[in-house]
């Protein structure tokens, strides 16, 4: 019994970290993002207004990845290991 | 005759300010009443007050529902004081800001969904001020409720029905049609994707409040940690005061806080506009309604 919670706490808390590997997608996009706005500010500083907002909307956009990887990860933290351990123990009691 | 008209003015303001105020006081005094005593520095969702009974499922009222109801009254009367007095002739000082707000808006949402979508404007404050407001509550200690899904899901769920609404003003014909471009058989993914937009949109408007939350929380419950570590052999109370969670947190709450939440709010009412604007064919729209014209007046 001890060990079938260990492994189900275990395996939710490695999946969580390997959901994070998403992270690394936005991290490029935004940095990529962000390089070009500043050479379009650096050759045209009158633009800088319209400039920021499209990059911080351009932003937005490429985080919606990292942000559903994050979702699973608190999902796979906080409510996971609560469910399934109580899934175990009903099925265990039912035996 | 002069003067009795201006007191019954200020009074009017003074009870405004306060019912401003009231809801967000309430709401702390509901929190500090029902939290337990023994919780220290934890990562919980929404804490439920108390359970209707509905026909189908129990409805829990929850923390989040309270804080946001509480966001609409404030916004309520915070409109109110702002029109309150307004001449054609600028008497008070608000009435400029209050003036400022609604040109800002009004040319912002021209610029970005053109002149046909002009009566848009209070739509699209009221989502701004309403998403910004509920995660500014973070400042006073509160649950904001733009971390919780269930309320963002919410506002994408109407933001969807606006823009299946504008698709099929052109006729559902149509709008079924737009399903098969470019080909008939990507179908199934136009579908899916069609249903991915509320759902990009609340998660994203959701993930970055409660990944702030979630981060502040892991550093000052490892700061408390360090503190009781380092000058836990203090004597007395000095002991137990954790000293080096003052400074750091309040950083990175400008950033979490005052920042990711007004940007999410205006990344928000950004991808409103866009999507529904985006939604809508101004030229098929022209072109039939000058074809029901033509046979309107065929007829006669």
């Amino acid at each position: 019994m001890e060990i079938a919670i260990g492994i189900i706490l275990g395996c939710c808390a490695l999946g969580a970290g390997t959901a994070m590997i998403a992270g690394i997608g936005p991290g490029i996009g935004e940095g990529n993002a962000v390089a070009k706005a500043c050479e379009a500010i650096g050759r045209q500083p009158e633009s800088k207004g319209s400039v920021t907002t499209t990059m911080l909307m351009g932003c937005a956009v490429a985080e919606t990845t990292g942000l559903y990887a994050l979702v699973i990860a608190i999902l796979l933290i906080f409510v996971a290991p609560n469910l399934l351990v109580n899934i175990l123990v009903e099925t265990m009691k039912s035996l | 005759m002069v003067k009795n008209s201006d007191t019954k003015f200020k009074i009017l303001d003074i009870l405004y300010i306060i019912m401003m105020i009231l809801p967000l006081i309430c709401c702390l005094v509901l929190k500090v009443l029902t939290q337990p005593l023994s919780e220290g520095i934890t990562v919980t969702g929404a804490r439920i007050y108390f359970t209707l009974d509905m026909p189908i499922q129990p409805m829990p009222v929850t923390e989040a529902q309270v804080n946001s109801l509480a966001v609409m009254i404030t916004l309520f009367f915070f409109c109110l004081y702002m029109t309150h007095g307004i001449e054609e002739r600028i008497k008070l000082k608000r009435q400029h800001f209050a003036e400022l707000i609604v040109e800002k808006v009004d040319k912002l949402v021209i610029e970005n969904m053109g002149e046909y979508f002009k009566g848009y404007s209070p739509f699209i404050i009221s989502i701004l001020a309403l998403s910004a407001l509920s995660s500014l509550l973070s400042l006073l200690g509160l649950f904001p409720p733009t971390s919780d899904i269930n309320v963002v899901a919410g506002w994408a769920v109407l933001v969807f029905i606006l823009i299946t609404y504008y698709k099929m003003k052109c006729g559902p014909l149509y709008y079924l049609k737009g399903f098969t471009e470019p080909v008939a058989f990507l179908a199934p993914i136009n579908f899916i994707s069609e249903f991915a937009t509320p759902i990009s949109m609340s998660f994203r408007h959701y993930g970055n409040i409660l990944s702030g939350t979630v981060i502040s929380t892991l550093v000052a419950a490892g700061l408390s940690g360090l503190t009781a570590l380092l000058l836990g052999n203090l004597p007395g109370f000095l002991g137990e005061i954790p000293f080096l969670r003052i400074g750091l947190p309040a950083v990175l709450s400008i950033y979490f806080d005052v920042f990711s939440g007004c940007l999410q709010a205006f990344i928000f009412a950004m991808l409103t506009m866009l999507n529904v604007s985006g939604g809508f064919d101004m030229d098929e729209y022209e072109k039939r309604k000058l074809k029901k014209l033509a046979k309107k007046q065929a007829k006669i």
